[in-house]
């Protein structure tokens, strides 16, 4: 911000005159990033938990592989656990992730007072809640499938290195832990519980974090806690909190749950048809979508705190 | 062209009245101070023509209703609403990048050229840029955007001298033309004396005073009156009177310059000194203007 005014004409005379248009879509490109950019832990938190699980498992294979080898259905078990309960974690990582980043989304911006800086600039309120909607229901999952199979990936072949060097045969664990089909399966579990069943639950938070001038965590578990004493208060009833446990605890085609003992990781025990045909899943889906159109309408409304 | 126009402009919070009935025609090419105590509501005047608040009565800013149509009017608006807006966590180039990818009418040489005569780093994020590096950035990035209107509200607040003239000079070299028009609040307001070329004096939500520069020049005298002449220079109906080293300052709405030089010095007022008038004769709330 030099005050030499020599450097002036050239600007004016680079003006356009012509008006600039600018693709629908790059506004709610740049605005994902810039979630992005902001909250790291979106995907600093589960590389965080990859990289400790392989550590582990690093330490437990060398440390097995002196053991002598166990019953076979014992061992069966041992060589398939490790990956499920990898998958396990890192989910459950980024599922936390997603509550505390919907939590501050739109709070954050309105108690650092940026929302002044976001508000000059022309990206619409719908295309502002629409990418911090996007970032639990599609960034997360996609970056949790991609660290769980770089994970287990990596998994299978320190494994497959451990057991090359102590001279026993990878066939056995390579047939034992299917990559592949345990990925779809992810992949499926991700969309369906984590994206859509779970899209209600984002919803509401995205929608308290808009509203709450401080305590948004409060805001959004108490109320629920208040229906859900009141209704066992007065009518001796716990449909509510049933209600809020079947949301939590996913449909009833929990793959990950039900799959059990089950040797095959096969996509027959999926049943789309049943998912897609519970009501649950579309009254949720209504119910995600007018919180997002609430929280819409809301930012519009709403001013540094 | 008009750029902003309003009409009985209304807004209460609650029982107190922010905005009561306000008048507002700005045409293309103006740079308008808007100058008032705190609380006279400038800056929800300056929110609602920005679409920030909603507001009762009739607001027009290039055509378009600014509660409802944000998002189009911000292609042509631009605003720096407070020193301290811009995120903590952003970096330089990461501002660059985001308002270079939603913006139609950003222009990201010329805004990496502003930040080469700074200090400023790309890497650097904003936490640890001082206040004045802020401002500065903030002024980069929208003074490299094509916009029709500007819109400061107390964009130099907190920030010291050099920051200050340097802020107003770059804005008047590098970015003024009479295709822009610039709004601009502030109570630092000797700062923008020489900048404006309309000022407006607002109180309790009401515009207590509207004039261009040429015409404040011509229309307000100050005159120190020698001490044998204040008996005379008092029946000349003064609007202010104060005491400066046991002189007399006498402050006029339209007088005769010729019969004033003959009571003491005659010179123009500076906004500061009209202000503690105008507002003084307002049943005292004469607190808000810095120095």
């Amino acid at each position: 911000m030099n005050t030499q005014s020599n450097a002036a004409p050239d600007f004016f005379d680079s003006r356009r005159s012509t008006p600039a248009t600018i693709s629908p879509t790059r506004p709610m490109y740049w605005s994902v990033r810039r979630e992005l950019w902001e909250n790291r832990s979106i995907y600093v938190a589960p590389l965080a938990v990859g990289a400790v699980i392989l550590f582990a498992f690093l330490v437990s294979v060398m440390h097995r592989s002196a053991i002598a080898a166990l019953d076979p259905a014992g061992q069966q078990e041992m060589l398939a656990k490790p990956y499920d309960f990898a998958a396990l974690l890192i989910m459950g990582t980024t599922f936390i992730v997603g509550i505390f980043y919907c939590l501050d989304a739109l709070h954050g911006e309105r108690r650092d007072r940026s929302i002044l800086f976001w508000k000059s600039l022309p990206v619409s309120d719908l295309t502002t809640v629409l990418s911090k909607a996007s970032i639990p229901l599609v960034v997360l999952p996609l970056i949790t499938f991609a660290i769980t199979v770089a994970t287990q990936l990596t998994m299978l072949l320190l494994g497959s290195a451990v057991r090359l060097a102590s001279g026993r045969s990878v066939t056995e664990l390579w047939s034992q832990v299917p990559l592949f089909q345990m990925s779809l399966m992810l992949l499926y579990h991700l969309v369906t519980v984590h994206a859509l069943w779970y899209a209600p639950i984002f919803g509401w938070l995205l929608l308290v974090s808009g509203w709450a001038r401080r305590a948004t965590f409060l805001w959004a578990a108490l109320p629920l806690f208040a229906i859900g004493i009141i209704e066992k208060v007065a009518f001796h009833t716990s449909h509510f909190a049933a209600l809020l446990g079947y949301r939590m605890s996913g449909p009833e085609a929990y793959p990950l749950a039900e799959r059990g003992g089950d040797p095959m990781y096969s996509m027959a025990t999926l049943d789309l048809g049943r998912f897609l045909s519970t009501p649950g899943l579309w009254l949720g889906l209504l119910f995600a979508a007018l919180c997002l159109a609430a929280a819409v309408r809301l930012r519009r409304y709403r001013e540094p705190i | 062209m008009t750029v902003i126009e309003a009409r009985g402009l209304r807004k209460a919070f609650g029982t107190t009245i922010a905005l009561d009935g306000v008048d507002l025609r700005v045409e293309e090419g103006r740079i308008l101070g808007l100058i008032g105590p705190n609380g006279a509501g400038k800056t929800t005047a300056l929110n609602a023509i920005l679409g920030l608040t909603q507001y009762q009565g009739e607001l027009k800013v290039l055509g378009r209703n600014p509660w409802i149509e944000r998002d189009q009017l911000m292609r042509d608006v631009c605003f720096i609403a407070d020193v301290a807006v811009l995120p903590r966590w952003v970096r330089v180039s990461q501002a660059l990048d985001y308002v270079a990818g939603v913006h139609p009418r950003f222009d990201r040489a010329k805004a990496e050229g502003f930040l080469a005569k700074t200090t400023i780093r790309h890497a650097s994020k904003v936490r640890e840029l001082s206040k004045g590096m802020v401002a500065q950035l903030h002024l980069a990035l929208v003074m490299a955007i094509d916009a029709k209107l500007l819109v400061l509200d107390e964009p130099t607040l907190g920030l010291d001298i050099l920051y200050r003239k340097q802020f107003y000079d770059s804005l008047l070299n590098d970015y003024y033309d009479r295709n822009r028009t610039i709004v601009v609040t502030t109570h630092q307001v000797e700062d923008v004396q020489h900048v404006l070329t309309d000022l407006m004096f607002i109180n309790r939500g009401r515009i207590v005073l509207n004039c261009n520069m040429e015409e404040f020049e011509s229309r307000y005298v100050e005159v120190m009156v020698n001490p044998e002449h204040v008996a005379a220079a008092r029946a000349l109906r003064p609007m202010h009177e104060r005491q400066v080293l046991g002189r007399s300052i006498l402050l006029f709405d339209r007088a005769d310059r010729q019969q004033l030089a003959t009571l003491g010095d005659v010179r123009t007022p500076s906004i500061a000194d009209l202000f503690v008038a105008v507002m003084g004769n307002q049943a005292g709330t004469a607190q808000g203007v810095a120095q």
